[in-house]
């Protein structure tokens, strides 16, 4: 409950504050929550990956990167009124799809064998057995986003 | 005792150990900076400090009081709270490796089982590994907050360095879990209880492991984010009193709690020759375990203090040169082979 609090928060902090610095600090704020609910679903490997890979790498990343620019928020440019209009009235309607999508789907309750599944070796399991297609297809699909990340970085 | 259906003495229990085990970091800390004045001295053929108490030994009680009560400074121009926040995350992260690692079997007091530590997770590696992760923001907030462009390029090189020593710390530590086949740190110890420590399986992901630990503590020679030869002392440039105090304390447990780590995974825990067939009590066995572990993360700390004082600082390309085009491939290609060796056994 605190914790979805906290994290409704800091979500919206990441949007609101005009400090880009500001708002990576509430999102690793955000993604630590999320984590915290992982561990609460009895999710302890993803939580902590989620915390290696999210808050620990491309969160510094981020950082690294706003740090560098240094963004401030008198730099931030002024936007026009229609352009904040427009996002709202985008954003709103985006939600109503995604409220009008979630209250049709069908959500089976959690039943209390199926929580171990987050336990390190029962996903270990699963991922190299039942689904080891898509798990190695995922993987190739990083090593080509890798690739074209160094051919783009080596044309100059 | 069990009212409103929670065991109270479970609580208590870990409440004592945890505070325990803080108290020991922070003594440990304190006193390694007292120890790595005297290393020093020692190397260099000098006395180190010896005014304050019988060899020196009140020195750290004094530094810490003089951190105490020197003028906080907070920069005009900076943003207070991210000022504070940083060293605190710093300290806050270093304290919170130590709740893992297990510091000696189980005592058994007035017929309760204790077991020496304060959580044993399933995923003890991996939880140590992301707070590690999380120890850059520390330098990273407080470098960018005190508006100070020495800093902000001392936390860039801190945020690349860890990030970039990561990788091959995490390639050798899976080399590690391949062998082992468990994340949890106790487990790893039990195994080396009963066979031979894994370093002998695992030099070379030891050797890797080590040198990263160096660069994830930010000690010399991977101690770039605070070459103060080049940036005026880097990251904690503007920090005064004891805000500095946390940030330069929080280096001390990082490099305690890391050699104790090495230790555990490397060099067997509290586990020591012979243990087994001494003849003393369970308890006695599990105090020695701990003297053991204790003794073997103090050898791991001499030995940062000692590279410290005899090798001089990397510069940057070749810190990055060592980390990408060195240890990353020797740490895969460590892991292949290690995954070779482990199948083969399997078959």
């Amino acid at each position: 409950m605190v914790l979805s609090f906290v994290a409704l928060v800091s979500a919206l902090g990441v949007v609101l504050s005009k400090n880009p610095v500001t708002s990576v600090l509430c999102l690793i704020v955000t993604f630590f929550t999320i984590a915290g609910h992982y561990v609460m679903l009895n999710a302890q490997f993803l939580a902590v990956v989620h915390i290696i890979v999210y808050a620990g790498a491309i969160m510094v990343l981020f950082l690294y990167v706003m740090m560098l620019m240094n963004l401030n928020a008198e730099l931030e440019p002024q936007k026009r009124n229609w352009l904040k209009y427009a996002g709202a009235i985008s954003g709103g309607a985006l939600l109503v799809v995604l409220v009008a999508a979630l209250r049709d789907a069908s959500m089976p309750a959690l039943g209390t064998e199926s929580t171990e599944i987050g336990l390190i070796g029962n996903l270990g399991k699963l991922l190299f057995k039942q689904y080891v297609v898509p798990f190695e297809v995922s993987s190739i699909l990083f090593l080509s986003a890798m690739v074209g990340a160094v051919v783009i970085g080596k044309k100059d | 005792m069990t009212l409103l259906s929670i065991d109270w003495f479970f609580i208590i229990e870990k409440i004592l150990l945890i505070s325990a085990v803080l108290v020991l970091s922070l003594v440990v800390a304190m006193y390694s900076t007292w120890g790595e004045r005297k290393v020093a001295a020692w190397i260099q053929d000098r006395l180190g400090p010896n005014r304050a108490g019988p060899m020196g030994l009140l020195q750290p009680l004094a530094d810490g009081g003089k951190l105490f009560f020197k003028e906080e400074i907070i920069p005009t121009n900076s943003n207070p709270f991210l000022f504070i926040l940083g060293p605190s995350i710093a300290m806050v992260v270093a304290c919170m490796t130590s709740a893992v690692i297990p510091w000696g079997d189980t005592l058994t007091i007035a017929g309760r089982t204790i077991s020496l530590q304060v959580a044993d997770v399933n995923i003890g590696i991996l939880f140590i590994f992301g707070v590690v992760s999380m120890g850059v923001y520390g330098i990273m907030v407080g470098g960018w907050a005190s508006n100070n462009k020495y800093s902000l390029l001392a936390s860039v090189r801190a945020a690349s360095q860890i990030i970039s020593y990561e990788l091959p710390m995490g390639l050798a530590l899976i080399a590690l879990l391949m062998l082992t086949g468990t994340l949890s740190l106790k487990e790893i110890v039990e195994q080396q209880r009963h066979d031979l420590w894994n370093v002998v399986y695992q030099p070379l992901g030891f050797f890797i492991f080590l040198i990263c630990a160096f660069a994830e503590c930010n000690r010399t020679p991977f101690d770039l984010p605070e070459a103060e030869n080049e940036l005026n002392g880097g990251y904690h440039l503007e920090y005064s009193s004891m805000k500095l105090g946390f940030f330069l304390f929080a280096e001390y447990i990082n490099m305690f709690i890391s050699s104790a780590l090495m230790a555990t995974m490397y060099f067997g825990g509290y586990a020591f020759p012979y243990m087994d067939s001494l003849g003393l009590s369970p308890n006695m066995i599990s105090l020695l375990g701990f003297a053991a572990l204790f003794i073997k993360t103090l050898l791991f700390i001499f030995f940062f203090m000692w590279v410290r004082w005899t090798i001089p600082r990397f510069r940057y390309d070749q810190l990055m040169r060592l980390g990408w085009k060195v240890l990353i491939p020797l740490a895969l290609a460590n892991m292949l082979i290690t995954g070779g060796v482990v199948l083969l056994r399997q078959h």
